[in-house]
């Protein structure tokens, strides 16, 4: 169980502007701004969920993620996980947790990652018996098990990636932080790791908390979606709910023979060229059907397909939405 | 300490797939410290004496001092390199795993280059101890070792000092290396050469005099005071506001964008 209660966080950020003149004078005088990374953050996560935690760059996920892993002390506010305060009982709580950056690696740079799990089984405590029993079931899931001979620095970014995951679940943590796991990964290594994120949340009732600017990793993983932008949380529910509010919208992709001039009130020509149309139609105005109807009254429809909003446009509608 | 040692092997491994550069560091390492040695020899073939102090007492002193400072060197140099611990975000991970952040700091960063220091450090110990011209009693070797340990806590304490201020400042300050690099120079000599107020500060505000100083006039006989012999101790207490400000740091930590 995960509790935020009006979390705030700023940072004071040194400010100059650029030329070495300016940088001198830094030396002596420096305009400091506050950044309100976050500002009266609150919301509960229950145990077993799987939540995306979205926002644009600079948003705070990144803050509130180090908070809830006991990284940042906050400013004010209250954190309870599992009981506990990420920031006053650190030791106890980070062995409840893992937490994969997907920008960092946490596995040692020369070595086989094999030599780095042993010594991650060592930090963590695990016991032998569970320590083989994880290991077998990640090795197997990630496929990694010839990767984890190789040294760290000659893998691939897809392969450390697997590796990292592996890694931050060697000590069986309840709850899984993951930020931007799958950043930079190629459509298979991606395709993999949202399936094995998938598993251990049904299987070992894992909680995971996701950030990311995949939309297709939300729309793969999340039931449950957190917005957040400029240092508040904007929007809490489901991806479902977000497609109906946006589901006005539908896309009608058109092949033709003949001419399309007129339409009517409710419809709007987004593409036209020679032969092929994408028409967005407004469906509070007019239904889909009686746009398509209309349409063939003027031409010959070869081929038609009716599309929703993706994710990824329902995100960028929200950011315009709330001007982050 | 088993898992101290499990870091140990694992940075073992990973140096040893760079062996060249592991040996000359070695070496590297061995001949700074050497040259300091020789400046001080043909110092007093010149003069003889220094303040009172001679050649074989100011050796033992040297090396006492150079000892506990590579002791400390070889556990807690891990925070000379902090800023960089911190800008690379290696303290993130720190902070996420449930062990205390200034072992797995010190546990990151071993350094078996520092080997090479430290062997001397010990040979030039072995030298001096016998030529010091020193009746060593129990009480002197007690002093001894009381100053070994002293100098090793408050070389400990300037290290992790210096490593808190990166929390604040995100950057190393060079002006600490003057009490961790400078007072294995500087600290060769007795520090009353240096003057009355130099004395003061090395007592009141960084206690180095405390173990270097105050039990070297004990062990050379110049004073017979036995409060001498404990002082190293008060100066261990150096350790705990140094442990106290770097809690603070910790809580002042801010990460770094990602």
């Amino acid at each position: 169980m995960i509790e935020l209660r009006s979390i705030c966080k700023t940072f004071k950020v040194a400010r100059r502007n650029a030329g070495f003149h300016e940088a001198v004078k830094a030396l002596f005088r420096r305009e400091y701004t506050l950044i309100h990374a976050l500002r009266d953050v609150s919301f509960t996560i229950n145990e077993g969920e799987m939540v995306g935690y979205i926002g644009p760059n600079g948003a705070g996920k990144s803050s509130t993620i180090k908070i809830m892993s006991g990284i940042l002390t906050p400013d004010s506010g209250e954190c309870i996980i599992n009981g506990r305060t990420p920031w006053k009982d650190r030791i106890a709580h980070v062995r409840e947790i893992g937490v994969v950056f997907g920008q960092r690696s946490q596995l040692w740079w020369d070595v086989p990652v094999a030599d780095s799990f042993e010594l991650i089984k060592d930090i963590y405590k695990v016991d032998n018996a569970s320590y083989k029993k994880n290991l077998s079931m990640l090795t197997e899931l990630l496929d990694i098990g010839e990767i984890i001979r190789t040294p760290a620095r000659q893998l691939s970014l897809g392969q450390r990636m697997r590796c990292e995951i592996a890694a931050s679940l060697l000590h069986n943590p309840r709850i899984l932080f993951l930020d931007e796991p799958t950043i930079g990964l190629d459509a298979v290594s991606k395709i993999a790791v949202r399936s094995f994120i998938r598993y251990i949340n049904a299987e070992r009732k894992t909680t995971v908390i996701l950030t990311t600017h995949d939309m297709q990793d939300i729309e793969a993983l999340t039931e449950r979606i957190l917005l957040i932008g400029r240092g508040r949380i904007l929007l809490d529910g489901t991806l479902s709910e977000l497609k109906r509010r946006n589901s006005r919208h539908k896309t009608l992709s058109v092949d033709f023979t003949g001419s399309i001039d007129r339409l009517e009130n409710g419809m709007h020509l987004a593409k036209y060229l020679d032969g092929h149309a994408e028409i967005v139609v407004d469906t509070d105005i007019l239904s889909v059907s009686d746009a398509i109807a209309h349409i063939s009254g003027q031409a010959e429809i070869s081929d038609l397909s009716v599309t929703g909003a993706t994710a990824e446009e329902m995100v960028v509608s929200l950011y315009k939405e709330f001007e982050i | 300490m088993k898992l101290y040692l499990k870091y140990a092997s694992i940075i073992l491994k990973s140096q040893m797939q760079y062996k060249t550069s592991f040996f000359m560091s070695v070496i590297g390492q061995f001949l700074v410290s050497f040259t300091v040695y020789l400046g001080l020899y043909f110092m007093f073939h010149r003069f003889h004496s220094v303040s009172g102090f001679t050649y074989s007492e100011v050796l033992l002193c040297f090396s006492a001092v150079l000892f506990s400072y590579s002791l400390a060197e070889c556990f807690v140099r891990g925070f000379d390199v902090f800023s960089l611990i911190i800008s690379n975000g290696e303290f993130d991970r720190i902070m996420v795993r449930p062990r205390n952040e200034i072992f797995q700091v010190l546990a990151s960063r071993i350094e078996f280059s520092r080997l090479g220091r430290f062997l001397q450090a010990m040979a030039m110990f072995a030298y001096a101890i016998p030529v010091s011209g020193v009746v060593w009693t129990y009480d002197k070797i007690l002093t001894l070792t009381f100053m070994l340990a002293g100098g090793f806590f408050v070389f400990s304490g300037l290290f992790i000092l210096y490593a808190a201020i990166c929390f604040f400042t995100l950057e190393g300050l060079e002006f600490m290396n003057i009490f961790t690099d400078g007072a294995r120079e500087f600290g060769k000599y007795p520090f009353s050469i240096y003057g009355e107020s130099v004395l003061k500060f090395l007592t009141y505000v960084i206690p180095m005099a405390l173990f270097q100083y105050y039990p070297f006039l004990y062990l050379t006989g110049k004073s017979s005071r036995t409060l001498y012999m404990f002082l190293p101790l008060a100066g261990m207490l150096f350790l705990i506001p140094c442990l106290i400000f770097w809690r603070i740091g910790v809580r002042h930590y801010k990460s770094t964008g990602s």
